[in-house]
């Protein structure tokens, strides 16, 4: 995808990241320059301590980098405060964690509804639960999910606001190959019929396929960026 | 925007659902902030009743502003009183206090009588008839008699008593029954415990009276009314001049009335019970409020990083979490108001036991439920507000990870040799203990509060009954103490020697005076004693029995205070009957007794000083238990007796009352107290149990039992718990300190002072409520699922 007469959505130059670990110095990132367009579908490909999780939290406002600069469209991320980071990431920005981080007091139902009451035009949970095939569990605990239902309520807690970007933190690390192929499906029906551009991290190389592109970080640094010709769904993935 | 469906948010879903998941805890808090807001409640809104009661009653029936006694003065000087600026109103009146024989009674008992003009209609402290008719004009024999009196005898209109008046016996027919604002609070001149069966008000027509004490024309005693602004000080100085040729006593003020002054230091004391003890339990309540919000908030760092990701500001999240602090303050402070408007009524019918107004009714006021709702809401806040703001003050990303493993090191203690030979259970509980040295330390203050609160009541019991001993058992040994109506020669004391059962006679000499030291003042009476006072005599605070010196004042500790003298210094005395005569005499020594104002001196030095013989005007009487009834009968006949008290009925009378009072206060101290330390100790089980649960679910997969893996929990709640004991008695005994010094007044001075036995009901109290909680968690503990606890993720 990426036409290149559209403006990209993110655009980080030159990203580091260090942290202090007692006494020693952490590199997450070293130099990094990303960017993202709309309706793109990128996957963040490396082992653990690559820097994938680093990147996405700072492209997510949850993290601000040591130095580089990062854009979102007319948002300059490295000179926001919190509360622009918060506003930021309410009005934009759609998260779905590697353990779901549901609330377990909450139906999914309710879970959905955290996010649809605080910003404008959002679907209504029922909607956006209906999207990741839940209709059937809107009024179930989290407790009483499996962990590939979990994921889905996340993922519709994450685009119920219709969130322009759509970040996934290995979002089937803690599931099966079956379960994980329903919630990327999931996810690569958001990007499509939503058009939200979307970052996917993986350590999961099968998963790669679904990309327009794929982002292969090691050791702090982008080591290449892969083009897909085709991009295949998720239930012709192998892994 | 918010959906329509939907009346409450997902937000504030979550905070009932969590709250639920936390219900013992929160009920725990709850219970600690309602034990404060009941004794706010209780304490405050019966402050407000009283308050409005009396304002409302002094103001009903023209309570006066200035009273005065005098020997006997013509009725002419009342118009001269009218005309001292700022008087309005003047009452005159004859009083007399007299012995009565009461039907039923064995003892002689004390009355007052009150003249009252024709129908009650006193122009100033007027009464208010309960039951039954005004005095019949035509009829001296008629009167109405005080309703705490009638009730403690049974009486009604139709009964009658008698008074000796002059050696006569006057049979007294009981018409009505009623009430005064003069005598809210009665009780016998020179006494401070009430006996209302011994001791009443009746109101008699002024001509019955003033004829029997050869009053026509004349009064000795008068009530006034200044006009609003007007000084009582100038009134108080001009109506001593003008009663000073007529035996003038010296006039006072309202807030000296013994009534009034009375009920405004039971307000006084309301009010300070009403403030201090609830700070105490908000206190406790804010702290355990704040180690069971840390640890809640702790494992929900995931989920207040996920709400955060998802857009939701620290404002709003801190709001959230603050809220959760608010719902349990509020739970407990309705729950208090209502536990505190019933203590209220059982303490305003308390109340009318000693005190007694036309209507007392417990009212709760918009005020101090608004009060106590705003306060409990606020400490709840202060309380959660440290916990909400560390844990919301996590980045974001940074809490998506998961707590790295608790840092312990060995404890301090384990650094000594001794201590390495310790059992693993007990390494584990000290080196919890010492890794949260301030969350153990809070909950060892919050158990100690709990020892304090039951200090400091059971210690009031103690206080009551060192009183009582002192007062009775060492000071004033005499069975029988009886006041003549004026003063008698020394043949009086062998007369006494002779009544029946009389085995020992001890003369008193009481001179009325007014004590001045420069423009300071007190008038009050001059106690001559007997050199070596084998019954009535001067006893420190600390038990040892005084010995007056052959000269020279001896005043009470309060009264030097009060007149800012000592040892070495002068005394101005105004005696105030007989020719008046004025002395300086210098002050011998202060003695540091329990009572308030009060002026000694060997007898034979009053006699010297008073240019006298033996003259006496009281006797102590030590008496064979098997003749009472038969003394009790002659004094009854004697013309000079004035008034006749008896230990053994004063005591019984005293205590029976005290009884009731005390049963409720023990109650409640031992309720209140119970809460906070098993509101503290359950919450620190709680908080350790959920930190800990893995590690002790491990303990048992291996292979420890049960009760070894309770040991280790319940030995850091034993840990705690003894470590609040000697806490909670210092502080117990430093509030005890301060509050006897709000309590001390010019009628008593009391030690504060705890007993051995008092310690020990304090600390098994708190181990008990202690226990308790270790039970109700040990429960928890046995049901702990071993395979879930290990297998779920904080």
């Amino acid at each position: 995808m990426s036409p290149p007469g559209e403006e990209p959505v993110f655009v980080a130059r030159n990203l580091t990241k260090v942290y202090p670990m007692g006494e020693v110095e952490v590199h997450a990132l070293r130099g990094v320059d990303f960017d993202l367009y709309p309706r793109e579908f990128v996957v963040l490909l490396g082992p653990s301590g690559s820097g994938k999780s680093t990147l996405l939290n700072i492209l997510g406002g949850l993290d601000v980098p040591t130095s580089g600069s990062v854009v979102y469209r007319d948002h300059n991320l490295t000179t926001a405060n919190e509360a622009a980071l918060t506003e930021y990431r309410r009005d934009h920005v759609g998260f779905v964690f590697q353990f779901y981080n549901l609330i377990p007091s909450l139906t999914a139902r309710e879970n959905v509804a955290l996010v649809t009451e605080i910003v404008d035009d959002p679907m209504t949970p029922a909607e956006a639960l209906g999207l990741v095939g839940l209709t059937g569990r809107l009024d179930h605990f989290p407790a009483q999910l499996s962990g590939g239902e979990q994921q889905r309520v996340a993922i519709a807690r994450a685009i119920a606001k219709r969130p322009d970007v759509l970040l996934c933190d290995e979002p089937t690390g803690a599931l099966d190959i079956t379960t994980g192929v329903v919630v990327l499906e999931a996810i690569a029906r958001v990007n499509r019929e939503l058009g939200t551009s979307t970052v996917v991290i993986t350590h999961n190389a099968a998963i790669a396929g679904m990309a327009d592109r794929v982002v292969r970080l090691a050791d702090g640094r982008v080591a290449s960026v892969d083009r897909n010709a085709t991009r295949i769904s998720a239930r012709e993935l192998s892994w | 925007m918010v959906s329509r469906r939907r009346r409450i948010s997902a937000l504030d879903m979550k905070l009932l659902r969590d709250l639920w998941e936390m219900k013992g805890q929160a009920l725990a808090i709850a219970a600690v902030i309602a034990a404060g807001v009941t004794m706010f409640v209780a304490y405050l809104s019966n402050f407000n009743s009283l308050e409005r009661t009396l304002s409302n009653y002094y103001e009903r029936q023209r309570f006066a502003d200035v009273f005065a006694t005098a020997q006997r003065a013509p009725q002419r000087v009342a118009a001269r009183m009218a005309d001292i600026p700022g008087v309005v109103t003047v009452d005159t009146r004859v009083v007399a206090d007299v012995t009565i024989d009461v039907p039923g009674l064995d003892e002689p008992a004390s009355g007052r009588l009150v003249s009252i003009p024709p129908g009650g209609a006193s122009p100033l402290n007027a009464p208010i008839l309960r039951r039954g008719a005004w005095p019949d004009p035509a009829r001296p024999d008629e009167v109405v008699a005080s309703e705490m009196f009638c009730e403690a005898n049974g009486f009604g209109p139709g009964d009658h008593v008698f008074a000796i008046i002059n050696g006569r016996r006057r049979p007294l027919t009981i018409v009505g029954v009623g009430l005064s604002p003069e005598y809210v609070y009665s009780v016998r001149p020179g006494e401070i415990f009430t006996d209302n069966r011994r001791y009443g008000i009746f109101w008699m027509n002024r001509q019955a009276l003033a004829s029997a004490f050869d009053m026509e024309g004349g009064f000795n005693d008068v009530a006034l009314t200044l006009s609003p602004g007007a000084s009582d000080d100038e009134v108080i100085g001009q109506l001593d001049r003008l009663l000073e040729p007529y035996g003038g006593l010296g006039a006072y003020p309202r807030r000296l009335q013994v009534s009034a002054w009375t009920l405004s230091n039971e307000l006084t004391q309301l009010q300070t019970f009403g403030l201090v003890t609830p700070m105490i339990f908000l206190a406790v309540a804010a702290f355990i409020l704040n180690i069971a919000l840390a640890r809640a908030l702790a494992l929900q760092r995931a989920q207040i990083a996920a709400l955060k990701a998802l857009g939701y500001a620290n404002r709003e999240l801190a709001w959230h979490y603050v809220k959760w602090a608010l719902a349990i303050a509020a739970i407990g402070s309705v729950a208090g108001m209502a536990v505190g408007a019933w203590l209220g009524v059982q303490m305003i019918e308390l109340y009318n036991e000693y005190f007694r107004f036309p209507m007392l009714e417990y009212r709760l006021s918009i005020d101090v439920a608004a009060g106590s709702m705003a306060g409990s809401l606020l400490v709840a806040a202060l309380g959660a507000q440290s916990a909400v703001r560390r844990a919301v003050a996590v980045p974001p990303a940074e809490a998506m990870r998961p707590d790295s493993p608790a840092k312990y090191r060995p404890s301090i203690g384990e650094r000594w040799r001794v201590f390495r030979r310790l059992p693993q259970a007990s390494r584990m509980v000290l080196r919890n203990v010492e890794r949260q040295p301030v969350r153990a330390a809070m909950s060892v203050v919050g158990i100690g509060f709990a020892g304090a609160v039951l200090l400091i009541g059971f210690s009031f019991i103690d206080v009551m009954n060192v009183l009582i001993d002192e007062q009775f058992m060492y000071a004033m040994r005499q069975d029988v103490t009886v006041t003549f109506s004026r003063p008698l020669s020394a043949g009086a004391v062998h007369a006494v020697s002779r009544l029946p059962g009389v085995i020992d006679v001890e003369p008193m000499r009481i001179v009325p005076a007014r004590l001045r030291v420069g423009h300071r003042h007190r008038t009050l009476a001059v106690t001559g004693l007997e050199p070596a006072p084998r019954l009535h005599r001067v006893v420190e605070r600390s038990g040892r029995v005084f010995t007056l010196p052959p000269d020279g004042l001896v005043l009470s500790k309060m009264l030097g205070e009060v007149l800012g003298v000592g040892p070495g210094g002068a005394v101005r005395v105004e005696v105030l009957e007989g020719a008046r005569p004025v002395f300086d005499v210098p002050v011998a020594a202060l003695v540091d007794d329990s009572m308030g104002v009060q002026a000694y001196m060997r007898l034979d030095a009053l006699h010297r000083l008073m240019r006298e013989g033996g003259t006496l005007t009281a006797a102590a009487l030590m008496v064979d238990p098997g003749r009472v009834d038969a003394l009790n009968a002659a004094l009854k006949q004697l013309p000079a007796v004035a008034g006749v008290a008896v230990r053994d009925a004063t005591l019984r009378s005293f205590r029976e009352t005290m009884a009731e009072h005390m049963n409720l206060i023990i109650f409640f101290n031992v309720f209140f107290a119970g809460v906070i330390a098993f509101g503290v100790v359950y919450n620190a089980a709680r908080v350790s149990l959920s930190e800990r649960g893995r590690e002790l679910a491990s303990l048992r997969v291996l292979g420890y039992t049960r009760g070894e893996v309770a040991l280790i929990l319940v030995g850091e709640l034993a840990l705690l718990t003894v470590l609040s004991l000697p806490l909670g008695a210092a502080v117990g005994y430093a509030l005890g300190v301060y509050i006897m010094t709000i309590f001390t007044n010019e009628v008593y001075r009391l030690p504060f002072l705890v007993t051995p036995q008092t310690v020990a009901w304090t600390f098994l109290t708190v181990i008990a409520a202690a226990a308790v909680s270790a039970l109700a968690v040990r429960r928890q503990l046995d049901r702990l699922d071993l395979v879930g606890v290990l297998k779920s993720r904080e």
